[in-house]
């Protein structure tokens, strides 16, 4: 499923955080963005997910215009920076949420729950932490499980917020190599939020380098190193 | 052990014991003092009856309507900023600040029958002053600041972001309230519904001046220790207010097991 925006801007105050981006991601494809703090990135990504409105522009899935459609009716997967895990629920209902709360007329018996979640944290590789509650995990683990209940409501594309921005570095590294393995076996169309740009060109088919709020450049993370399109995509890349 | 837990330790019961348990005590050894039969007989009249009812009834039904209103006011004053909260905000404390009779004498006149509301709402067949409902207002006027100064802290330390994750999930408004918010407030909530309870059922000054005071139909069981002390009938009054006194404490009692529950529901040690 593609991932289109078109010509969206958002301002905040007198602050244009975003002035006319368009992206094409298209189907399967694990495009970041990256830029500095500040660059509109997290606030794309947002909009995308439908939790902020642009003034400007519009989004679009698999060509379909969804620019109107409230966050719980995009079918999109979001994994915050902070995890944002139900501390009250143990690690299984957390990954059940998704379908619980789903209309009654199409929510899955408990019995497919059950096969849907031990499924999803086998892989995971959290099948032995279900009854734990978020509080008793570790950071990458605690990652794992909000990727985990994401992925239960088989959504249309994945969205990713600095999904290790909170990690130290070592539990980083696994993460990542681990994420894109994961990419590679379900081919979920997905992208990620990072400011890191190491993570940025090791992980992603494609890289969108923003800065205050416009593209700077586009394109595979080759492409990029061997031709930066700007001044400020060779500093911020700290190619020499 | 902590370092001078002793002296802490003494301090503390010390202070308790002053302020609290001596005279609680002393109205149980005064109640205690009474034959069972006259202690039954004490409380046994329907006019001590009929009080009970409407104590308990009025302040419970005034805690619900302080903890539903106070959570609405705790919302927005978390979650809305707009011009002039932190006005609105030193507002809220009010009915602790205010001597209670000042507050039952400004509600009895606003409300009595040729008060600025008393009168439109009489035009509508609605009485409030000297009745039941008059009762219940002034109780959740004293029991508000409860349920607000209990919920606020807790509604300032929610995540938006998980409300985000629910709403990504598919969640509607309804689900992610009952679901996800629901289980964190319940705890606060109910403090400051308990809180909210047990002052009104010992409410006394905002209360007289609005009910009436009609016997068996407006006058509540504060009230009604009062005349017996009047009377002269210490004892009457003391058994009055040793089963207000059980009445409040195994509310309380039951409200904090319930609490301890819910912070916990799996029972399991963190």
């Amino acid at each position: 499923m593609s991932i289109e925006v078109r010509g969206i801007s958002k301002q905040f105050g007198t602050h244009a955080a975003l002035d006319g981006v368009s992206i094409l991601v298209e189907p399967g494809e694990f495009v970041a963005l990256l830029g500095p703090s500040g660059s509109g990135k997290t606030s794309l990504l947002r909009i995308i997910a439908g939790l902020e409105q642009p003034d400007a522009g519009s989004v679009h899935f698999h060509g379909e215009d969804a620019t109107a459609r409230d966050a719980k009716d995009r079918k999109v997967g979001f994994v915050f920076q902070h995890y944002a895990l139900f501390g009250r629920m143990t690690v299984f209902e957390n990954v059940a949420f998704g379908m619980r709360v789903k209309p009654r007329a199409n929510r899955p018996p408990e019995s497919e729950i059950r096969r849907k979640v031990e499924e999803l944290l086998h892989l995971v590789q959290l099948d032995w932490m279900q009854d734990r509650l978020p509080s008793e995990l570790s950071g990458g683990q605690r990652q794992r499980v909000a990727l985990a209940r994401a992925l239960a409501v088989e959504p249309r594309v994945l969205l990713l917020d600095e999904p290790f921005g909170s990690l130290d570095a070592k539990v980083r590294r696994e993460l990542r190599s681990w994420l894109r393995r994961l990419h590679d076996e379900i081919h979920l169309t997905s992208l990620f939020v990072t400011h890191d740009q190491e993570e940025a060109l090791q992980m992603a088919d494609r890289v969108v380098l923003l800065h205050e709020g416009r593209i700077e450049q586009i394109g595979t993370p080759d492409e990029i190193r061997s031709r930066p399109a700007s001044y400020f995509v060779r500093e911020f890349l700290e190619i020499s | 052990m902590l370092p001078g837990l002793p002296v802490s330790l003494g301090v503390t019961v010390a202070a308790i014991s002053l302020v609290v348990l001596l005279p609680l005590s002393t109205l149980v050894v005064a109640t205690g003092s009474m034959k069972g039969a006259a202690f039954r007989a004490a409380l046994a009249s329907p006019r001590v009856m009929a009080s009970f009812t409407l104590s308990l009834g009025a302040a419970l039904g005034a805690a619900a309507v302080a903890s539903a209103a106070g959570l609405l006011i705790a919302w927005v004053l978390v979650r809305h900023p707009f011009p002039g909260r932190n006005f609105v905000d030193s507002l809220i404390d009010l009915p602790f600040a205010l001597p209670t009779a000042v507050a039952g004498i400004t509600l009895t006149t606003l409300y009595g029958p040729s008060g600025w509301l008393g009168r439109p709402l009489e035009a509508l067949g609605i009485k409030v002053a000297y009745t039941p409902f008059g009762i219940v207002l002034a109780l959740v006027f004293i029991g508000l600041p409860f349920s607000v100064r209990t919920l606020q802290p807790v509604l300032a330390d929610l995540d938006p972001e998980v409300e985000e994750a629910a709403a990504c999930l598919g969640a509607s408004r309804r689900q992610i309230f009952l679901r996800v918010l629901l289980p964190k407030l319940l705890p606060a909530w109910l403090t400051g519904f308990s809180l909210a309870f047990a002052r009104g059922l010992g409410e006394y000054g905002s209360v007289v001046f609005i009910s009436g005071n009609m016997p068996m139909k407006t006058e509540i069981a504060p009230l009604l220790i009062m005349t017996k002390l009047e009377q002269y009938d210490t004892a009457g009054a003391a058994a009055i207010a040793t089963v207000l006194l059980a009445i409040s404490f195994l509310m309380l009692l039951a409200l904090n097991r319930f609490e301890a529950w819910s912070a916990n529901p799996t029972g399991r040690a963190r």
